[in-house]
């Protein structure tokens, strides 16, 4: 009933870009021509707590969160916020840890949201100049290259 | 704006939108998750926003500006509204001239609240409609239903949103800004707006009719929806509930209502009469359920275990099973903590080492309950730090009284801690009292917003600034100290103690900002001093 609805639930820490990272998700499915809604809880997981976004596009989206069980994709920004959010990720669904990709690499080891995101957007039917167009507008002019870079070495990291 | 762009609002943002394309021309609020958004947005749009010391002050400064021709919004969250509770009922009575919406951001499943009251309740309690959106395109398009609504009857609307609603980002297609948008103008009205009893018994009646007029209205409604069908499953539903029913029952019939007070209840015989089974999928209280039973009809309500918490697909696709099993509790994430270098951590770790009995407040500082603190007994609501301290205080054995202490942060103080000083002036303990008041320069908790204790407005620009200090000693306190809560001093620990053993009242202001936003408020300050000066 809901096949062409793909689920995506970031995680992460305060203050990691979990919000930043399912922003820029959103704004590019969006441009892309999805439906599209994004959901998170704000308040009291500004003080360090676990933070996860929901991001859900297709033809038409209906509930603002993903279901339990049907995420098709978990991405997380720190190793132990998996199991606090496995509950959602379906049978087969794919989780893309932050060891995924070479943090050294990174011009700004702020940018591991980005290059996480670059690393999902290998398994998304969603153009390459999107992503860029959107991060573009997502930072200002100083952090380009650093996220541009960061972007670019997730999306060569899937083995 | 000739060209149809999709934009990809909160709800929060979507009603900010509203506001201006509705010519609202003054919006006031207090900051609370999760309703702070929307003024804030509003403003960066251009609209004139404000904070208010706190939901009551909004309120009344939203009914002046609706009882002068203008349109005014008032922005809350759910417990906000108790505290404007007492204005709510009676512009009930007296009606407005220009629409008055009234938003209350309600938080099932307490996300980042005390409580998890259902404020639907206050529609029907104070008489007054409600209107409940269920995505951000329904949140801009009802917003701008709710104004013609309050002009149409001159009465406020309540604008009911959830946590779920302020919070989610989902696509809205913004239509032309209102024309005609009346511009303020005073026309003298006594009967109508001075509420003596003699004026405010017809006020009643005349609500009570207007409340019939708006519930036939409401029959042939825009604001609902109906969702064609199987005749086996009808559902009625109400706000992002919606979202989740139609995902977990895509065959079913729905009947999904916008305009919940006063009810639909032709329409909803109808439905139900229609239908084999009908349930009544709603989050929070089953107030919609007990209100359809009333009327005769027979629906079913959710298990009282679904009262708790959100709802999300799977809940309501359990709902709909009956299913009363325990539900799977995930794994529970990394809790929130008072940050690294937080000023607060200074203050709290004093008060563990003196085994301090300490009467809370709301904010960030709440956390001061958490290990590895343990400094925090008490916290009831907004401003409750000091009458809550009081009455342990004059009640208490003297060994346990002299421990104890009232600890209330800048903005919550600003919000509903004054009243509670002028009790320690007029009412002092036997033992004396202290309050500490932490001072971090801000609103941290929902979010870094500006109120009077900061000398700077929404926009953070300069504005007039209440001192806390100056404000104790002209109410009559002797002892009122100001210190820099530094890591590594012992100034607090020597102050606090020298104020308990004083057995008189006292005040200590604990001021550092916040870390967070320390650097902003340097920014702010080089752009301009406050309007009023004082000792900084």
């Amino acid at each position: 009933m809901n096949q062409q609805v793909t689920n995506v639930v970031i995680g992460g820490l305060g203050g990691q870009g979990v919000l930043r990272a399912s922003d820029i998700l959103a704004d590019v499915v969006l441009r892309a021509g999805y439906d599209v809604k994004k959901s998170e809880l704000h308040g009291m997981s500004q003080r360090g707590g676990s933070v996860s976004s929901d991001v859900r596009f297709g033809a038409v989206v209906h509930s603002p969160m993903v279901p339990a069980g049907e995420a098709d994709y978990l991405l997380v920004l720190t190793a132990d916020q998996v199991e606090p959010n496995r509950h959602v990720v379906r049978s087969g669904g794919i989780i893309i840890l932050p060891d995924q990709v070479d943090s050294a690499k990174l011009l700004n080891r702020k940018s591991l949201n980005v290059a996480l995101l670059g690393l999902l957007s290998s398994y998304l039917p969603l153009p390459e100049e999107l992503w860029m167009a959107t991060i573009r507008e997502q930072f200002p002019e100083k952090l380009h290259a650093a996220n541009e870079q960061a972007f670019k070495l997730g999306r060569a990291a899937r083995v | 704006m000739s060209e149809q762009k999709r934009l990809l609002l909160s709800g929060d943002e979507a009603i900010g939108l509203a506001a201006l394309h509705a010519g609202v021309k003054l919006g006031a609020g207090y900051p609370g998750t999760p309703s702070t958004e929307i003024l804030e947005y509003f403003a960066e749009l251009g609209g004139k926003a404000q904070w208010s010391p706190n939901e009551k002050v909004a309120l009344e400064v939203a009914i002046g500006a609706a009882f002068g021709g203008a349109r005014a919004l008032a922005t809350m969250k759910h417990v906000g509204l108790n505290v404007a509770a007492d204005p709510l009922f009676t512009v009930a009575y007296t009606g407005v001239t220009a629409a008055l919406i009234i938003i209350s951001a309600d938080d099932p499943g307490l996300a980042s609240s005390q409580n998890e009251q259902d404020n639907r309740r206050y529609a029907e309690a104070a008489g007054i409609p409600m209107v409940e959106p269920a995505s951000s395109q329904e949140a801009y398009d009802f917003f701008l239903a709710a104004v013609e609504l309050s002009e149409r009857w001159h009465v406020p609307v309540l604008y009911r949103i959830t946590t779920r609603v302020c919070h989610s980002k989902t696509v809205v297609l913004p239509r032309e800004p209102l024309a005609n948008v009346p511009p303020a103008n005073y026309i003298r009205d006594v009967r109508t707006r001075v509420m003596i009893p003699a004026y405010a018994r017809p006020a009643h009646h005349q609500l009570r009719n207007k409340l019939k007029e708006i519930a036939a209205w409401n029959e042939a409604g825009v604001l609902n929806q109906e969702v064609p069908g199987s005749a086996k499953l009808g559902i009625i539903t109400n706000g992002v509930s919606f979202m989740h029913a139609r995902e977990a029952a895509p065959d079913a019939s729905i009947l999904k209502l916008g305009l919940t007070y006063p009810l639909p209840m032709e329409k909803i015989a109808q439905f139900v009469h229609r239908v084999d089974r009908c349930v009544v999928v709603e989050e929070g209280d089953p107030w919609l359920a007990d209100a359809i039973r009333a009327h005769g009809l027979k629906v079913e309500s959710k298990p009282e275990m679904y009262r708790f918490g959100e709802l999300n697909v799977n809940r309501v696709r359990r709902i709909l099973n009956r299913d009363t099993s325990p539900e799977p509790a995930p794994k529970p994430g990394k809790p929130p903590q008072l940050c690294e270098g937080c000023s607060h951590r200074v203050v709290f770790e004093v008060l563990r080492d003196l085994d301090c009995i300490v009467s809370g407040d709301i904010g960030c500082y709440t956390l001061g309950v958490l290990p590895p603190f343990n400094a925090m007994d008490t916290c009831v609501c907004m401003g409750a730090s000091l009458g809550v301290g009081l009455g342990l205080r004059h009640t208490l054995p003297p060994d346990q009284a002299r421990r104890v202490v009232s600890v209330i942060g800048d903005s919550t103080f600003v919000h509903s801690g004054i009243t509670g000083l002028v009790e320690m002036v007029y009412n002092p303990p036997a033992t004396g009292h202290l309050l500490i008041i932490l001072d971090n320069g801000t609103t941290a908790m929902t979010g870094h917003q500006e109120h009077a204790g900061t000398g700077r407005n929404l926009l953070h620009d300069p504005a007039g600034k209440v001192c806390f200090e100056d404000l104790a000693r002209s109410l009559g306190v002797k002892r009122v100290h100001v210190v820099d809560p530094r890591p590594g001093s012992d100034e607090v620990a020597q102050l606090i103690k020298e104020c308990l053993a004083s057995g008189e009242i006292a005040v200590i202001v604990a001021r550092r900002p916040c870390i967070l936003v320390a650097k902003q408020i340097r920014e702010y300050e080089k752009c301009g001093t406050a309007l009023t000066l004082t000792e900084a």
